[in-house]
Formats: structure tokens, C-alpha cells, sequence
């Protein structure tokens, strides 16, 4: 196996995986300290691994299927109150006044104003602009204005519905068009949060000499993350102790520093606590700030643990969604369908405050090409304000939006070139050494096309698109089968991993149980089994022997938020190496032999903490040297690793109706290294079935800024009935960097499976579609168009 | 939840008797409340108005399936469960079997009951046109006695209902022997599954050497109340179902109906797919 | 504030066990079965019957416990998730939901194995297109239910009577 090849053999077939020199040797190096090979395309000489591409049995498991896994509802304090948040109901205005209303004992009650707050009345993220409690003006319906507590729950809500706040209107502003014309300036100077331009090439040189110039105009609507599990936070909060929260959230450390910033404390005096999460998709990214500082708020008035839990009304009603797009193609194609330029305008509506919007407009503009070889880009984008509750996270953070846009359109592209979708892809797909829009150049040996290829046939593409054609003239139900190929960068843009500087350690105690503190959440993608198995494999364990610290501010470093698709690749990187580091300890210091039992590796422990004090990894991110970019021309290096797809969409429609149903799903993706085979389908079942409501069922209805149909019955997600099986395939070109060679996955199914679909759709009945989500209603309106 | 809990009356009678006899005696201050699937729902979003119940679930009169050589009589406590269980009702009543499985969700299916169903009186309730195809008629009790109403002309108008305050709903009976030789029950929701229906569709014809001799049509959700066809009804009888006919028929049936845009849907596609349906069921009786 | 309507006393069996919980009439049975008797297990998704993170077993009947008043829950015998393992095991359903993938952020997995048990217990070896239909009124936002029903056919096999 491994050792008995020569380094020169293993070298030549890592090089057939044409990683380059430095990568190979940084391999090596990894390869020999915990003997498993990590080598692209020689699966055959890797040692057996022991937990590594093994589907072990989610760690909290035994915990959530008996029902004895405590979220945040679940938990109960000593004299704890409740407490709820009365909301504006208007988009814009100036606040008066508010009234408490007769029949309500109105002194029992905590009740809490802008006026209690004791630090920066913010949502301290980006920058400072959200208030945690309105004060002089509301910017959104549902802002919040007024916190009450009391210790009966009926009471309350009675309360609640007694407090008036007068406002008098201000004009607001409620689409895009309103907001760049800046009839009414709601924000800043123009309305403008961010705005960004990638340019390569020279598009303006293009288009005279261009075969075909296609043009489109794309949007996709607003999605709510639908968490099934509502956002809920208990706080306490006095003078002399500072600040604890304990809650439904993603990322500690936001906020830490909110409450931090909220407070005016030392940061040692604010402390956060992640309890069982039931879902967050980006939903609990940031919004988490906003209901820890109300709850704190009133923790700290009413000198009482305060719960406070959203109902799933208030939560769709008040909570961030997914920023609604639109996005301009503009492309011109030689005849032999090579790319010549893409000129892209992509524009987010952001709500009514920055909050992540301008990342989030970074990741969307920085995937609006996609993975393909296009000489001249210009991408033009910026997100701007409306008076609707801020837009935020959801997973895909951007991408979903411009890589509908783009996929979409490159099937139009296509057909006025007169290729088949397939070919103009293949024929403009990115290769080793070429360059995507920011210039970033491709170092992996990338195969979409191959990709490509294994999705057609696993799908039946070709048969199914000769086989409708024929059959779907005579059907009232037309079928049709369409594709994306999309990629999707992991980890923080740019320099952000580099800003982000996560730490993550490893300890072992001195009867050898092997703990892992890190701020990474678990919140269902099996972030807590993956380092489990990370470390276990790292230090020749049973994964049973690794406990994973519940995220505590108190406890744990800061391994930066759970969101990017960074958690296996980036912090679990960081927990190998501090695995690695103790094994290391343990082996120089003479304590541990190359090859060790649980019980040889427990009585090291025991000798080294005797002689040497504790044993622990701090690790600390490090920048790789060769990943350079630049924030001011937003050019270069990205992401450290692409993930890279081919999905595929068959579509039933029926044409009596215009419902459309997913009748067959394949996803294909390459990804480094599946870790656990169970968790990592489990990923991208899941994102397919949200981008099956991306497409198809999640409709926001909007009025004045507010969302009307904020109930599950009228917010439709898929159920069972609507999901046809997904059928998932991986492979595996593993990444240097990542953790056993793994990249990011937990996003990259929400950017392609829109596409694929309404591809399907538009090829089942020559419905041109350009939004989504695309309805019956809307959809029938196109048909009648078609045959009309 | 929304509403001020302790703040309502939720109070079990013994039996129906008693249920009758205080309902006679405060008459609107006691509604009967049987699974709670509507009611609990306007309790949770705070939209409960009123706050005086009697529990019926458990009243033993209430319940049960007769079947006599005239009828099958579905007491007002049935639930959607227990019709679809049933086996003679799957065989002579299939659209009221379809109806009753697409009603939400099995756990839905276990509390929701016909009688609370027509009660609740929702334009989109899914069993009601099945009941209108079906003749069905509904046998309101009080204290003072019992009448039986027939159910086609039982709504006044949007969630308005023919009954009076001290009356509950006792039982639906349905006649047997209809033969018809073909059915079509299509309802079209947000979704496949748990989903309120955006149009409604129940037919049901009498067919003879190929032309219509009776003919039934009910539609949901395209009106402020379940609604007979009759006037798309009269158009068909003695036809043979041509294309000539079915453009009559989809005239007619759009001027009997009044689709509206709301939260789920829009009039122009609630008209269309009415027509589309009524097509599909047109075109099943020439097959 | 309308007044007080007074508490009952609500008598009934859960998980085996006989239990005598006081509450408001009208409450919601589950918050009874989180609040007075501690069992947090049953979720609350959505308050209006439609996520199924509510679900209990109810004489046998799989319902939504947000829909149910408390006073109707006198004399039934009602079944939750900790209910469903036996003493020291888990149900061969719940051991399939951790070994195949069947539970991710696991909100909605108390309602879901409750679904899946109530169905296997009229149907003990349900098609794919069965088991789907039976869980349509659980709602999960991770898993795109493939490994749900994965799951629910593996207890099934676990099960199965060997010939």
C-alpha cells in the first residue's frame, strides 16, 4: 500500500492530479503524519481509512430521535418571564408616541424602550446602522419599537395588543426601480448600501464583431429560510455579572459583539451560549443579534431570566429572507459558440439596513459568470435599500440569485446560437490555467465537462429530450429535462478568511478523552459528527472518544460563523491540525509509539499532563501565501476552493393546470473528499428540496413592504408529496487545504437547482420563463402566450 | 398564540340533549366545537371572536355511518379517516372519498369531521362539492326538533350558513343508487399535499348512448360559496359532449362563477383551470 | 381583559403512564404536554396544524397536538416521542432514523417518527408511495425527506417477517 511505493511513484501519480509542486509536498508532509494518503485519482493506495468517508452515525442523534435534545423552548430557569416585541405597522415614518392601553395592569409588567439602552442602541454587524429598538423613526413594517415582559404568557399577548404606536407616515419606498430612481432617499446619500464592478477583458470591444448578442432580463423573489424551529432566545442580564444569552443561533460570536456593542460591556462579561438548533440556513446568522439584545434587554430591567420565542407569524412576519434579484444579461457569442463577452447587471433589494448586504452582493456578483472561460466580463452590480424588514442570509448567500440568472440565460444563449444547451456549455467550460471573472485562475484539474457527461447519463438526459419532443404533442402533460453547471467558492471571499482569523482547539484530558472547542455550530449539517470524525481519524481514535464542546463564548474560540460553506473545509482544517499537534506532542515527547492503542494513547495523556501540564492545540488560521486579492478592484484569488456541479431537472407540467411537478433529480457534484457519505447527501438532498421551493413554491407576497402570507399555509414549502427522490453522486479531486481534502458543500445545491428546473420547464413547453418563483398563475400565462 | 386562552369557555355536555337544551336556552352564546381544526387555528392567529364553546367531540349520537337501501347517512362526527375507510362509501361515493383524503394531512384526517367541515362553511372546503354532486342532504337538530334541508341552497352567502343559533348539524345523508357512469373529483392546491385548494372541481354524469342524461357539476374556491353548476348543468343534459358543446359549457360556466385574486391565487387562473377541468371531465364522458 | 375562565383538571394516560394535568380548557394540549408535564419532546413549528412537529399519537390516531383543547384530551390515551422507545432500546424506527440519516437539525423528528410509527402500525409494510403520503403532514426543511424515507424502509426491513 503506501509505504511499500516509493515517494517518486506517489509523486507521479499525484501529479497526474496536477496539483502543483508545493501542494504535493504540503500533501506529503499531511500524508505521513497520520498515514492516509491523500492523493487524487490513487484512491488505491490509500489506506483503509478509519472514520473518513465513513457514514457514522450523527453524534447528537440518539438525542434528537427520542426527543430529549433541548432547543431553546425546550429549556426552563428559575422565575423566568417571557417576553414579546410590539412592532410597527407601518414602512416609513416618524414615531410620535406610544400608548398603553386600559385594562391591563400595566405595573406588572417590564416594559422597554429605546431609552434603556445602555450601550449603542445597534445591531452592531457590518456597521451600525439597524437599531436594535426604534426611537425616533421606523424604517420597515414590523420594526421593532416596544419589549414587554411578564410572567404570564395569555397576559402578555393581551398586553401586547394594548400598546399603540402612533406614527405619522413618511412616503416609503418598496422596489427597486423606486429605490434607484430615489424619488424618496431612504437611506444613506442614494439608497446604495454597496456597489461593486468586476471587469476583465474588454467588453465594449466586443460587440461589434460579435456573431450573436442575447440579452435578458432575470429576477428571483424573496424566500423565507423556514427553519422549523423559530427563533427563541433566555437571557440574564445584571450590572455586576454582565450578559448570558442561550438561543437558536449560527454564530456566537456576532453576537457576542452585538451584545457587546449593545451593552457597553468588557467582552468578558458577555457570554453566549448555542443550544440545540433546529435549522438556521443563514436565517440565523445575523437576525440572532436582534432577539438576544431584546431579551437581554428585558433580562436586565426586569432582573429576571426573560424567554423570549417568536411564533412562526412573527417570525416570517419580522425575520431576515432572501435578498429578491434582478439581473441584466447582455452577451455576445461567436458562431461557433465560444463566449466572446458577458455583461452582467445584478441588483438586490436589501431591506431596509445594510446588515450583510454587501457581502452577500460580493458573493452573488463574484459567481454571476459562472465556471466557464469568457475573455471579456463586466459585472455591474449593487444592492439597495427598500422599506421592508433587512434582507439577510439564506443559503447560497447571493449566488442562488445570479446563478439562476446566468444559467437560465446561457440556455437562451444557446438556442439563438443554435447548439444544444449542452454543447455551448462544453464548448466555454473553464480549464486548468484559465482565469473566471475576478481573475482568479484555476489551479485544480476541474472537469465539468466530465461532470457534465456523468449527469447527462445517470439522468437519461439525452433519450428523455428525443422522447418528450416526440411524445409531448399529444399530452396534456408536456415533460421536459434541463440542466445547470454551476460552481460555488467555499469560505469567506477574498481576504475574509484572512480577517476572520478563526481558531479552533483540540484538548486532551489525562485520562484521554479528547475534547474539541470551536465556535462552529451544529444546526442539522453534521457539523459536531464531521469534527468528530476529523479529529478521531487525526489522533487514530473512536469518534465515541471525541466529545465536541457546546458552543459557549465562555469556553470556546472563535472559529468564525457557521455560514460559507466554511465549516468542514476551513475550521475543520483547523481542528486536523490541532489534533495532529497534540498527537505530535505526544509522539516527540517519547509518550506515544508511531502505532498506539485507545488505551496507550489514554496513558500518554496521562504521562504528559503529569510531567507537562496541559495538553491542548490552539490553532490559529493561517492565509495560504499564494491566494492574493484585491478589495479595491475586486480582482483576484476568491475563494481557496471551488466546489463544482451539474445538476438535472425532470419536469412534468400539466398543461390544465400549469402545475409543475419534479418528477426525477440529479445531482451531480465534485467536492474533495466526502467525509460522511450520509451527511454529505443528506446536504444536498436538503438545499435541492429548498431550491425546489426556490423555483417553484415560495412565494413572498408583498404589500407596503410587509409579507401578507406569513403562515404555513400560505407560505408553501414542499412536503414529502412534492420532492421526487434526489439522486446524489459525488466526486472527489480532494482539495490540499481542506480537512482529508475535503471543500464546501453546504451550499452549492440552492445555486443550481432553480435553473436546472425552469431549463426543464421551458423545455417541457417553450415557456420562456425569467422569474421565480415561477406559479401556476404565472406559468399559465405563458402557456396561453405560447399557443396564443 | 394570539388569543387570551383562560379567556374562553370550552364546556362538555353529557349528551347531545343537553348540548340542544343549552343552546335553546342562551341561544348564540354556546357554538358547538367538534375537532377543533378550524377552530384552533383562528384561536392560535388571536382571530377566535367568539369564546363560548360546547364540546360535541365525544357525543356517541354524533357519530357512526348508516348504511339502508336508500342512503348512507354519514353522522355529523365523522371524520375524513373514517370515510376513507369505508368501504361501500368508496365504492358509490369515490369523489367524496378523493375529497376526504386530500384534506390535509393524516393527522387532519383524524379530526377534521364533515359535520364541522359544512359548519365552517370555507368556499375552498374540499368535501362539499362532493356532497353538492351527491344530492346530499343535512339534518339540523335543536331542542325543538329536527328538519332535514337539502345542502345544495344551504349557504346564504360568504361563510354564511342556513342554520340558527340553536341548531347543530346532526347528520348528511346522500341517496344511493345514482348511476353515474362517470366521476371526476380534481382538486387543484398550492401544492400536493396539506394544501387549500385554489380551484375545486366535482363531476359527475349519467351517460346513454353517448349523450349526457344527468349531469353534476360542484365547484370550490371560484365563488364566495361552494357552487352547483346548474346552469353549465342544464347546457349539458341531452348533449353529446362535442366541441361545440364543451366551448358552450366553459362559456356558460364562466359567467356562473366569480373567481377572485386572493393571498393563494388569481381570478384568471381560477377561471381557467375551471374550464380546463371541466374540459378534462367533458372530454372523460366522450372517452 | 375578559376574566378568567377556571382551570380543569384533565385526566389521562401518557406514555403508559396515568397523569392528571391541570390547564385552561381551551389550551392547547401541546402546551400541557410541554408545560405541566415536562415532556418538551412534542415541538411547536408553526400553531396551525400544518408542520406536523406537533404530532402525537392520540388512541391510536396520529393528531396535531397544537389543535387539540385540553379539555379533549380527558380519558385518551396518548402516546408522545418519549413514549416510543421501549425502556432501554430504541424502535427499530428510530434506530434507522440515526443510522440512516433520518434526522437532521431533528425539529422535526419527534412528529416525524411518531408519523412514520402510527403508520407502520396499520401498515407494516407500506410502499415508498404509502410511507410519502403518511408523512406529507410533517414538514422538514433539511433533509428533502429522501433519508426520512429511507429510514421508515429500513425499520421496515428490520421488521420484516422472515418467511
Amino acid at each position: 500500500m503506501y509505504r511499500s511505493r516509493a515517494f517518486a511513484e506517489w509523486r507521479e501519480f499525484a501529479a497526474a492530479g496536477a496539483l502543483q509542486s508545493l501542494e504535493i509536498d504540503e500533501l506529503y508532509e499531511t500524508s505521513q503524519r497520520y498515514q492516509t494518503l491523500l492523493c487524487p485519482n490513487c484512491r488505491q493506495m490509500t489506506m483503509e481509512n478509519r472514520h473518513i468517508g465513513k457514514s457514522v452515525p450523527r453524534k447528537e442523534g440518539r438525542e434528537k430521535v427520542t426527543g430529549s435534545a433541548r432547543y431553546v423552548d425546550d429549556l426552563t430557569f428559575p422565575q423566568m418571564i417571557h417576553g414579546v416585541t410590539v412592532r410597527s405597522s407601518v414602512a416609513r415614518g416618524k414615531i410620535l408616541g406610544v400608548r398603553f392601553g386600559n385594562g391591563i395592569p400595566w405595573n406588572e409588567f417590564t416594559i422597554v424602550t429605546a431609552k434603556d439602552i445602555p450601550g449603542k442602541n445597534c445591531v452592531a454587524l457590518l456597521i451600525e446602522d439597524q437599531p436594535c429598538l426604534a426611537d425616533q423613526f421606523v424604517n420597515h413594517p414590523e420594526e421593532a419599537v416596544v419589549l414587554l415582559a411578564h410572567p404570564d404568557k395569555y397576559l402578555l399577548e393581551e398586553a401586547r395588543r394594548a400598546v399603540h404606536i402612533d406614527i405619522e407616515p413618511l412616503p416609503a419606498v418598496f422596489t427597486i426601480e423606486d429605490s434607484l430612481s430615489r424619488k424618496h432617499v431612504i437611506w444613506g446619500d442614494d439608497n446604495i448600501f454597496k456597489s461593486y464592478r468586476v471587469e476583465k477583458g474588454d467588453v465594449a470591444s466586443t460587440w461589434s464583431g460579435a456573431d450573436f448578442i442575447v440579452e435578458g432580463e432575470y429576477e428571483t423573489g424573496a424566500q423565507e429560510q423556514l427553519y422549523i424551529e423559530p427563533q427563541g432566545m433566555i437571557a440574564r442580564a445584571n450590572p455586576a455579572d454582565g450578559v448570558t444569552v442561550w438561543g437558536s443561533l449560527q454564530c456566537p460570536y456576532y453576537v457576542h459583539k452585538a451584545l457587546v456593542r449593545l451593552f457597553g460591556l468588557p467582552k468578558e462579561k458577555v457570554r453566549v451560549v448555542q443550544t440545540e438548533t433546529g435549522g438556521g440556513f443563514g436565517g440565523k446568522e445575523e437576525y440572532p443579534s436582534m432577539i438576544a439584545g431584546h431579551a437581554a434587554l428585558l433580562a436586565l430591567k426586569s432582573v429576571q431570566a426573560v424567554k423570549m420565542i417568536y411564533d412562526r407569524a412573527e417570525d416570517m412576519a419580522a425575520t431576515t429572507k432572501r435578498h429578491p434579484s434582478r439581473t441584466h444579461h447582455r452577451t455576445a457569442v461567436a458562431r461557433d459558440g465560444k463566449l466572446l463577452a458577458m455583461e452582467i447587471d445584478f441588483t438586490l433589494d436589501g431591506g431596509a439596513y445594510e446588515t450583510l448586504s454587501p457581502v452577500v452582493l460580493s458573493r452573488g456578483t463574484i459567481h454571476a459568470a459562472g465556471p466557464y472561460a469568457c475573455p471579456n466580463v463586466l459585472i455591474q452590480s449593487r444592492v439597495v435599500a427598500t422599506n421592508a424588514p433587512p434582507h439577510g442570509a439564506f443559503r447560497g448567500f447571493g449566488a442562488p440569485q445570479s446563478v439562476f440568472a446566468l444559467e437560465r440565460h446561457l440556455d437562451r444563449v444557446a438556442a439563438a446560437v443554435g447548439l444544444s444547451p449542452e454543447e455551448l456549455r462544453r464548448r466555454n467550460f473553464i480549464h486548468e490555467g484559465q482565469t473566471l471573472s475576478v481573475g482568479q485562475v484555476i489551479h485544480e484539474k476541474v472537469q465539468m465537462d466530465k461532470l457534465l457527461d456523468r449527469a447527462l447519463e445517470l439522468s437519461g438526459y439525452h433519450e428523455k429530450r428525443e422522447r418528450f419532443a416526440r411524445e409531448n404533442p399529444r399530452n396534456a402533460i408536456k415533460r421536459g429535462i434541463g440542466f445547470a453547471a454551476f460552481l460555488h467558492g467555499a469560505g469567506f471571499t477574498g481576504s475574509g478568511e484572512e480577517y476572520l482569523a478563526s481558531e479552533a482547539q483540540v484538548t486532551a484530558t489525562p485520562d484521554g478523552k479528547v475534547r474539541v472547542l470551536a465556535g462552529s455550530t451544529e444546526m442539522g449539517q453534521g457539523t459536531n459528527t464531521v469534527f468528530a470524525q476529523i479529529a478521531a481519524e487525526a489522533l487514530g481514535l473512536e469518534c465515541e472518544q471525541i466529545e465536541i464542546l457546546q458552543p459557549d463564548t465562555s469556553l470556546v474560540p472563535n472559529s468564525g460563523p457557521t455560514v460559507a460553506s466554511r465549516t468542514t473545509m476551513i475550521v475543520g482544517k483547523l481542528v486536523e491540525t490541532a489534533a495532529l499537534a497534540i498527537k505530535q506532542s505526544l509522539l516527540d515527547a517519547g509518550f506515544l509509539k508511531k502505532s498506539y492503542t485507545s488505551s496507550d494513547f489514554a496513558d500518554a495523556c496521562r504521562q504528559y499532563t503529569d510531567r507537562f501540564g496541559a495538553l491542548q492545540s490552539l490553532v490559529k488560521y493561517q492565509h495560504p501565501g499564494d491566494l492574493h486579492w484585491d478589495d479595491g478592484k475586486y480582482q483576484g484569488d476568491a475563494y481557496g476552493a471551488y466546489a463544482w456541479a451539474v445538476y438535472v431537472a425532470e419536469v412534468s407540467v400539466d398543461t390544465r393546470t400549469a402545475e409543475v411537478r419534479v418528477e426525477d433529480f440529479v445531482a451531480v457534484q465534485e467536492v474533495g473528499k466526502v467525509i460522511n457519505p450520509t451527511l454529505a447527501a443528506g446536504q444536498i438532498e436538503g438545499g435541492v428540496a429548498q431550491g425546489i421551493g426556490f423555483a417553484l413554491y415560495e412565494n413572498v407576497i408583498w404589500q407596503e413592504g410587509r409579507m401578507v402570507n406569513g403562515q404555513m399555509t400560505n407560505y408553501i414549502m414542499p412536503t414529502s408529496m412534492d420532492v421526487p427522490p434526489i439522486r446524489v453522486f459525488f466526486e472527489e479531486l480532494p482539495y490540499a487545504r481542506g480537512p482529508a481534502g475535503a471543500k464546501g458543500i453546504g451550499e452549492l445545491p440552492l445555486d443550481g437547482t432553480a435553473p436546472a428546473i425552469v431549463n426543464a420547464i421551458a423545455h417541457a413547453t417553450g415557456a420562456d420563463v425569467r422569474q421565480i418563483p415561477v406559479t401556476p398563475e404565472k406559468l399559465m400565462e405563458m402557456l396561453e402566450g405560447v399557443h396564443a | 398564540m394570539r388569543s387570551y386562552v383562560p379567556g374562553y369557555e370550552l364546556q362538555e355536555p353529557r349528551n347531545l340533549a343537553e348540548a340542544l337544551e343549552r343552546m335553546a336556552r342562551e341561544p348564540g352564546e354556546w357554538k358547538p366545537f367538534a375537532g377543533g381544526t378550524d377552530l384552533m387555528v383562528l384561536l392560535e392567529a388571536g382571530k377566535l371572536s367568539h369564546r363560548k364553546f360546547l364540546s360535541i367531540w365525544k357525543l356517541p349520537e354524533l357519530r357512526g355511518i348508516t348504511v339502508t337501501p336508500a342512503h348512507v347517512t354519514l353522522n355529523a362526527l365523522t371524520t375524513y379517516s373514517e370515510i376513507r375507510r369505508h368501504e361501500l362509501l368508496a365504492r358509490e361515493f369515490p369523489l367524496l372519498c378523493r375529497a376526504a383524503s386530500e384534506t390535509g394531512g393524516i393527522a387532519t384526517q383524524n379530526r377534521g369531521t364533515l359535520g364541522g367541515n359544512i359548519a365552517n362553511a370555507s368556499p375552498a372546503a374540499d368535501s362539499p362539492p362532493a356532497l353538492l354532486v351527491y344530492d346530499a342532504e343535512l339534518e339540523l337538530v335543536s331542542a325543538r326538533g329536527a328538519r332535514w334541508v337539502p345542502y345544495h341552497g344551504f349557504w346564504k352567502g360568504y361563510k354564511q350558513i342556513a342554520m340558527r343559533d340553536d341548531e347543530l348539524i346532526r347528520a348528511i345523508r346522500m341517496p344511493r343508487n345514482k348511476s353515474f357512469s362517470k366521476q371526476l373529483y380534481r382538486k387543484v392546491g398550492t401544492r400536493r399535499a396539506q394544501a387549500i385548494s385554489k380551484v375545486c372541481f366535482a363531476g359527475a354524469a349519467q351517460m346513454d348512448a353517448g349523450r349526457i342524461v344527468d349531469v353534476r357539476i360542484a365547484l370550490g374556491s371560484v365563488a364566495p360559496t361552494v357552487l352547483r353548476a346548474i346552469e353549465t348543468e342544464r347546457m349539458l343534459r341531452g348533449e353529446k359532449p362535442g366541441l361545440a358543446t364543451l366551448r358552450a359549457a366553459e362559456e356558460t360556466l364562466a359567467r356562473e362563477i366569480a373567481p377572485i385574486d386572493d393571498i393563494r391565487s388569481t381570478a384568471r387562473y381560477r377561471l381557467r383551470v375551471a374550464q380546463n377541468l371541466l374540459a378534462e371531465f367533458c372530454e372523460s364522458l366522450a372517452a | 381583559m375578559p376574566e378568567a375562565a377556571r382551570k380543569i383538571h384533565v385526566n389521562c394516560e401518557i406514555n403508559g403512564q396515568a397523569m392528571s394535568l391541570e390547564a385552561h380548557p381551551m389550551a392547547r394540549l401541546l402546551d400541557v404536554l410541554r408545560e405541566q408535564a415536562g415532556l418538551t419532546g412534542t415541538k411547536e413549528g408553526c400553531g396551525e396544524g400544518e408542520c406536523g412537529a406537533c404530532s402525537i399519537e392520540m388512541d391510536g390516531a396520529l393528531v396535531n397536538s397544537c389543535l387539540i383543547p385540553a379539555l379533549q384530551a380527558e380519558g385518551a390515551k396518548i402516546r408522545t416521542i418519549e413514549g416510543v422507545a421501549g425502556a432501554a432500546e430504541l424502535s427499530a424506527v428510530q434506530q434507522a432514523f440515526l443510522t440512516h440519516g433520518g434526522a437532521q437539525c431533528g425539529i422535526c423528528t419527534p412528529g416525524m417518527i411518531l408519523a412514520a410509527q402510527n403508520l407502520l402500525s396499520h401498515k407494516s409494510q407500506p410502499t415508498q408511495n404509502e410511507i410519502r403520503e403518511a408523512l406529507a403532514g410533517n414538514l422538514c426543511r433539511c433533509t428533502g425527506y429522501t433519508k426520512i424515507f429511507e429510514s421508515v424502509l429500513e425499520a421496515c426491513r428490520v421488521q420484516r417477517p422472515r418467511p
